[in-house]
C-alpha cells in the first residue's frame, strides 16, 4: 500500500497567499504562497532558519503576518488567534513537545477534547446528567485514539516518564482528539531512532488513510519526506523555493544547492 | 537412599466431581460447550477490554458465536479434516474459532503469533492448512507474504480490519462477515451446528499443537478430544477449580499450557478467560481482572519480583524498613502457614499484621488479591523467587509437563510444595525412570502422534504406550520427582566429573543481575559460562553506584558490571562446593556477552529456552577463548533487527576468570 493508496485528493483546503512575516528587522517569511488540498500529506521543508516553523505558526493564527491572506475551507482571514484556528479545525504538535508532562496519556488526549466539550464548568464539576453522558462520549473518543495509536499500557503513566518517541505519539493523539481537518506537524520524528520513525510514519499514514485528515508536516529526515508525502514545499531564507511532488522537488537545481547539497 | 530409590510411581484418578458428573455425555469440546450454555447460561465465559473497557460474554452468547462462526466456516467450504490455522494474540474471538472449527470436524492448529512469516510458512505447509484465521493486518500481512508459497492456504479470516481498507483479495474475509455467512445458514438449517457436533467423537484430532523445536523444526503434536478433555477435568479435580475461577489468558496461544489452561480447563470446570488489551497491558489487566487461577513461567515470577524489588529500592526508609522487616517474618511463617503446618501464635499474630501492612497492599498491587492456585513450570524456579510468593501467601506450585502429555506429568499437591521438586504424578499418569536416567510416562494425555511424522513419533512413543520425555530426573524419597536437565545434555568433563549445564545456567540465572546463561564443559577440562546481563536490573545497579553507559554492550562490557558477575559466578561455585558429585564442574571462566540472546536471531526458541548448540556454533570464536585461556575474544555475529532485515555486530570482550572452591566438608544439611 503506497501513501496515495486509495484515498481521493480533494480541492484545496488551505491557501497562503503572499505571506510576509517579520520580527523586527529579520525577515522570517516573504511573499510566500502555496496550498494545501484535502486528504492530501504535504511536507514543508528547508535548512535551519528557512521559516517553517514561522508558516505553521502562521498557518494555526499563532504569529500574525504583516501581509498576506490565509484562505482557510473558502474563507479568507489575516489574524485570528490559535483558539479560533482549533475551533475551525486546525490541530498542530510541536517541535519540542508540549504536553502537561504531569498529567497522564488520557489525561493529555482527554485535553484535546476540551474545545468538543459543552458543558460548563458547573456541570462537569456536578458530574451528572448531560455531563456525565458528555464525558462519556469523550473518553470513549480517546479510548479510540488510544487504541489507533497502540498506547494502551501507557494509558495511566504520567507522560513526563515516558520515553521521547512515546511522548510524540501521545501528543499526536491530543492532536487527533480535536478531529481536525488539517493537522499540523512540526518534526513529528525529530530525535526518534529508525524504528520510532517507522512507527511514526505507519501512524501518520494511518490518520490520513483512516480519518482522511488533511496532513501538513516538517520534516528534516528526506528519506521520510520523500517516502509518505504527496507534495513538497521548499522554503530557504523565508522565500519559496520549490514546490511539487517528491521527485520534482528532489531534482530541482535549486533545491539541491540550497538544502540537498551539491551532489559530488 | 540409593539402594531404595524409586524407579517408578502413578496415582489413581480421582474420579468424583461435579464436573466429572456433569460431563458425563459429553466427549468433545463443542459438546462441553453446549452444556456449559445450559449449565452456566448468565455466567461469564469470555472477557476482554475494548476501548478500555472489559466486555464479557457468557457461555450462553459464547456458544452462539461460535454456532454462527462454525456455520461460517463450513459455508466458506470448511470441510471434516480440514485443518484451519489460528495467528494472533489471545482475543476471546479466536478461543471461539478453535471450538468452531473442532464443531465441524476441523483441527485448529494455532500458530505462535510472533513467528515470522518463514516459520509460520512451515506450520501451514506442514499442517497442510486450507484456512487462517488472524488477529489483524500484522498476521495477515505474513500470511499474503507466504501464500504463494504454499498454495494450500486458500482462505484467510481476519479479526481485526484496520488498516486493512486497501486489501482487495478476494480471498480475505472479516470475521464478522463469516459470521453473517454462518447465520445465513443458520436461518436455512437451524439444527446445523447440533448436527454437525453429534458428529464429534473423544477419538477426534482436538487440536494440533506444534512444539517450539528446541532443536530442528518443530513438530506438529496431535492431541484428540480425549486427550485433552480427560487431563483438564484430572486437573481441575485434583486443585479443586470451578466455575467460580477467574484466569488471564496471556500466553501464546500454541503453546499447550494456554490451550489446556484458558481453554481446556476454563471449558471443563466453567470457568471465564479474560484477554488482556495488549502484550504490554499484561500487568495492569491482571490488577484489574484479579485472577483467581493463574499460571506464569519462571521467568514472569522473575520478572514480577525483579519490578517489586527495583521499586522497593526507590521507595522512602519507613516503607524499606516495614517491608525488610516483614518479609523476613513472612519467609519464616508464610509456606508453613499457607501448608497448613503448626506455627506459634505470636508467629502467625505477626504474620496477620505483616498481611495488614505489607503482604495484602503488595499483592493487591501485583494482581494476586483473589489469587488461590498458581502454577510455574517450564523451566527451574529460583527458590528465592519460589519462597518470595510463597510467603507472601500466593499458592504457587510447580508442574512438570510437555506438549506430549497434553501438560500435565507432575503436579504438587497442596501441603507439599517445595522450589526443587516438580512433585508425584498427577491423576492417571505412570512415571518411571530408566537406566539411563531417563523420564518416562503414561497417561490418558499421551499424544497421538506426530503429524507426518512417524520416524519422530515411534523414537518418542514406546510400543507399549510409554514416552521419552528426554528429560533427566529422579525420585526423591518424597515421591516427588525431580528433574535434572536434558537428558542429552548431561555430559562430563574431561575427567568424568559430572556436567549439567542446566542446573549451572539455573543457578546463575536465580541472580536478578543474570537475565541468560549458557554453560559449556561437556569433553572440556573445567566448565565455562556466556552470560547475559540484565538489562533492567543491572541498569538500575549501575545507575545507582553511578556507573555511566551509553547501551547494553557498554554496560555488559563495563568492569565493574564484570566484577559484579563474577561474585555471582562465586556465589554459584560455592553451592556447587556442597554437592559431591557436583564439585568438579564449578565455572572457571565466563564472559558477559554483548548482546541478548534473542528469537529472532535463532539463540532462543519462541518460549525463550536456550537453543545450547545453536549458540556455541554461532559463537564458536568465544567457545574457543574460553577454552584457550585468551585473556579477550572477538567475534562478529549477524543480527536480525525486529523488522526482519539483517545487519552485522562485532564486539570485544574479556573473559573473566572465577575462584573455585574446595569440597565443602560441612555438606548442607538436606
Amino acid at each position: 500500500m503506497t501513501a496515495t493508496g486509495g484515498r481521493r485528493i480533494g480541492d484545496v483546503l488551505l491557501k497562503v497567499e503572499d505571506i510576509s512575516l517579520s520580527f523586527g528587522g529579520v525577515r522570517a517569511l516573504s511573499g510566500v504562497s502555496f496550498d494545501i488540498r484535502k486528504h492530501e500529506i504535504r511536507a514543508i521543508i528547508g535548512p535551519n532558519g528557512a521559516g517553517k516553523s514561522s508558516m505553521l505558526n502562521v498557518i494555526n493564527g499563532f504569529y500574525h503576518p504583516q501581509k498576506g491572506k490565509i484562505i482557510f475551507k473558502d474563507i479568507a482571514r489575516t489574524d485570528i488567534g490559535p483558539y479560533d484556528a482549533a475551533s475551525r479545525g486546525i490541530a498542530r504538535t510541536f517541535q519540542n513537545i508540549a504536553l502537561f508532562r504531569g498529567m497522564s496519556t488520557l489525561d493529555n488526549i482527554m485535553t484535546g477534547r476540551l474545545l468538543k466539550m459543552k458543558r460548563n464548568l458547573f456541570w462537569q464539576a456536578l458530574y451528572w446528567g448531560p455531563a456525565r453522558r458528555e464525558e462519556m462520549e469523550h473518553r470513549a473518543a480517546a479510548e479510540r485514539i488510544i487504541d489507533f495509536l497502540e498506547i494502551q499500557s501507557i494509558r495511566k503513566v504520567p507522560v513526563g516518564r515516558l520515553p521521547y518517541g512515546l511522548q510524540k505519539r501521545v501528543e499526536l493523539g491530543r492532536a487527533l482528539a480535536a478531529e481536525p481537518e488539517l493537522l499540523l506537524l512540526d518534526e513529528p520524528m525529530a530525535g526518534m531512532n529508525v524504528e520510532e520513525k517507522e512507527d511514526m510514519c505507519r501512524f501518520i499514514l494511518d490518520v490520513n488513510d483512516e480519518f482522511g485528515t488533511t496532513i501538513a508536516l516538517i520534516e528534516h529526515d528526506m528519506g521520510v519526506v520523500m517516502d509518505i508525502s504527496d507534495r513538497v514545499v521548499v522554503l530557504d531564507y523565508g522565500k519559496k523555493i520549490a514546490d511539487g511532488t517528491p521527485d520534482e522537488v528532489r531534482g530541482n537545481q535549486a533545491v539541491i544547492d540550497a538544502y540537498l547539497g551539491v551532489q559530488h | 537412599m540409593d539402594g531404595s530409590q524409586r524407579t517408578s510411581m502413578s496415582r489413581p484418578a480421582i474420579g468424583r466431581s461435579r464436573a466429572r458428573a456433569r460431563l458425563a455425555g459429553c466427549d468433545t469440546f463443542p459438546k462441553v460447550l453446549i452444556a456449559n450454555a445450559k449449565d452456566f447460561a448468565g455466567r461469564p465465559a469470555s472477557r476482554e477490554k475494548d476501548l478500555g473497557i472489559w466486555q464479557t460474554w457468557t457461555w450462553d452468547q459464547v456458544l452462539e458465536e461460535t454456532r454462527k462462526l462454525a456455520a461460517g466456516l463450513s459455508a466458506l467450504g470448511a470441510r471434516r479434516g480440514d485443518k484451519i490455522a489460528i495467528v494472533g494474540d489471545n482475543r476471546p474471538r479466536l478461543y471461539w474459532t478453535m471450538c468452531a472449527a473442532q464443531a465441524i470436524g476441523c483441527t485448529p492448529v494455532p500458530v505462535y503469533q510472533d513467528a515470522i512469516a518463514a516459520e509460520m510458512g512451515f506450520v501451514i505447509d506442514n499442517a497442510g492448512a486450507r484456512f487462517a484465521v488472524a488477529e489483524d493486518q500484522e498476521q495477515v500481512d505474513k500470511l499474503l507474504q507466504i501464500k504463494d508459497a504454499h498454495p494450500n492456504l486458500e482462505t484467510i479470516v481476519f479479526e481485526d480490519g484496520r488498516g486493512m481498507r486497501h486489501y482487495t483479495q478476494p480471498f480475505l474475509l472479516s470475521f464478522d462477515k463469516v459470521q453473517e455467512m454462518g447465520a445465513v445458514l443458520l436461518a436455512r438449517d437451524p439444527g446445523f451446528f447440533e448436527r454437525e457436533v453429534s458428529q464429534t467423537k473423544g477419538g477426534d484430532i482436538a487440536v494440533m499443537l506444534y512444539t517450539s523445536g528446541t532443536t530442528g523444526q518443530p513438530k506438529g503434536v496431535v492431541l484428540s478430544h480425549t486427550n485433552v478433555l480427560v487431563t483438564s477435568l484430572n486437573a481441575c479435580e485434583l486443585d479443586n477449580l470451578t466455575e467460580d475461577e477467574e484466569t488471564l489468558a496471556y500466553l501464546p496461544m500454541a503453546w499447550v499450557g494456554d490451550h489446556i489452561f484458558s481453554l481446556g480447563q476454563s471449558y471443563v470446570a466453567g470457568f471465564a478467560v479474560g484477554c488482556p488489551e495488549s502484550g504490554a497491558t499484561v500487568m495492569t489487566d491482571l490488577r484489574e481482572l484479579g485472577p483467581t487461577y493463574f499460571f506464569a513461567p519462571p521467568r514472569i515470577w522473575e520478572n514480577i519480583l525483579t519490578t517489586v524489588m527495583i521499586r522497593m529500592e526507590d521507595a522512602g526508609a519507613i516503607k524499606r524498613w516495614l517491608f525488610k522487616r516483614f518479609m523476613d517474618h513472612a519467609k519464616r511463617a508464610g509456606p508453613a502457614l499457607l501448608d497448613g503446618k503448626p506455627v506459634a501464635l505470636l508467629d502467625r499474630l505477626l504474620y496477620r499484621l505483616g498481611d495488614l501492612l505489607v503482604y495484602a497492599p503488595l499483592r493487591n498491587t501485583l494482581g494476586f488479591s483473589r489469587i488461590r492456585l498458581a502454577y510455574t513450570a517450564g523451566e527451574a524456579i529460583g527458590p528465592d523467587i519460589f519462597d518470595f510468593y510463597r510467603s507472601l501467601g500466593v499458592n504457587v506450585k510447580q508442574l512438570y509437563g510437555m506438549t506430549e502429555a497434553s501438560v500435565f506429568i507432575c503436579i504438587q499437591p497442596d501441603g507439599e510444595v517445595r522450589p526443587d521438586t516438580v512433585g508425584p504424578p498427577g491423576p492417571e499418569v505412570e512415571v518411571k525412570i530408566e537406566e539411563s536416567g531417563e523420564v518416562l510416562f503414561k497417561s490418558p494425555g499421551v499424544f497421538q502422534a506426530y503429524y507426518k511424522n512417524d520416524k519422530a513419533t515411534a523414537e518418542t512413543k514406546t510400543p507399549d504406550g510409554w514416552v521419552r520425555t528426554g528429560d533427566a530426573g529422579f525420585f526423591g524419597a518424597d515421591g516427588h520427582l525431580r528433574i535434572v536437565d536434558r537428558a542429552k545434555d548431561v555430559g562430563r568433563l574431561a575427567d568424568g566429573t559430572l556436567f549439567a549445564p542446566k542446573y549451572l545456567e539455573n543457578k546463575l540465572k536465580f541472580f536478578p543481575y543474570i537475565k541468560e546463561a549458557v554453560a559449556f564443559g561437556a569433553g572440556k577440562d573445567f566448565a565455562a559460562a556466556f552470560i547475559n546481563i540484565d538489562l533492567a536490573a543491572v541498569g538500575n545497579w549501575a545507575e545507582r553506584n553511578g556507573i555511566v553507559y551509553g547501551g547494553y554492550a557498554e554496560l555488559a562490557a563495563h568492569p565493574e558490571v564484570y566484577k559484579l558477575i563474577k561474585g555471582c559466578v562465586e556465589q554459584v561455585n560455592r553451592d556447587l562446593s556442597r554437592e559431591t558429585t557436583l564439585v568438579g564442574s564449578q565455572i572457571r571462566r565466563f564472559l558477559v556477552l554483548h548482546k541478548e540472546l534473542d528469537a529472532d536471531d535463532g539463540e532462543l526458541t519462541r518460549t525463550r529456552k536456550v537453543r545450547r548448540n545453536f549458540v556455541q556454533d554461532r559463537y564458536l570464536p568465544l567457545v574457543d577463548a574460553l577454552f584457550s585461556g585468551a585473556p579477550r575474544a572477538h567475534i562478529e555475529t549477524e543480527v536480525t533487527f525486529e523488522d526482519g532485515r539483517k545487519g552485522r555486530l562485532q564486539a570485544d570482550m574479556g573473559i573473566a576468570e572465577a575462584e573455585r572452591y574446595p569440597l565443602d566438608v560441612l555438606k548442607k544439611a538436606s
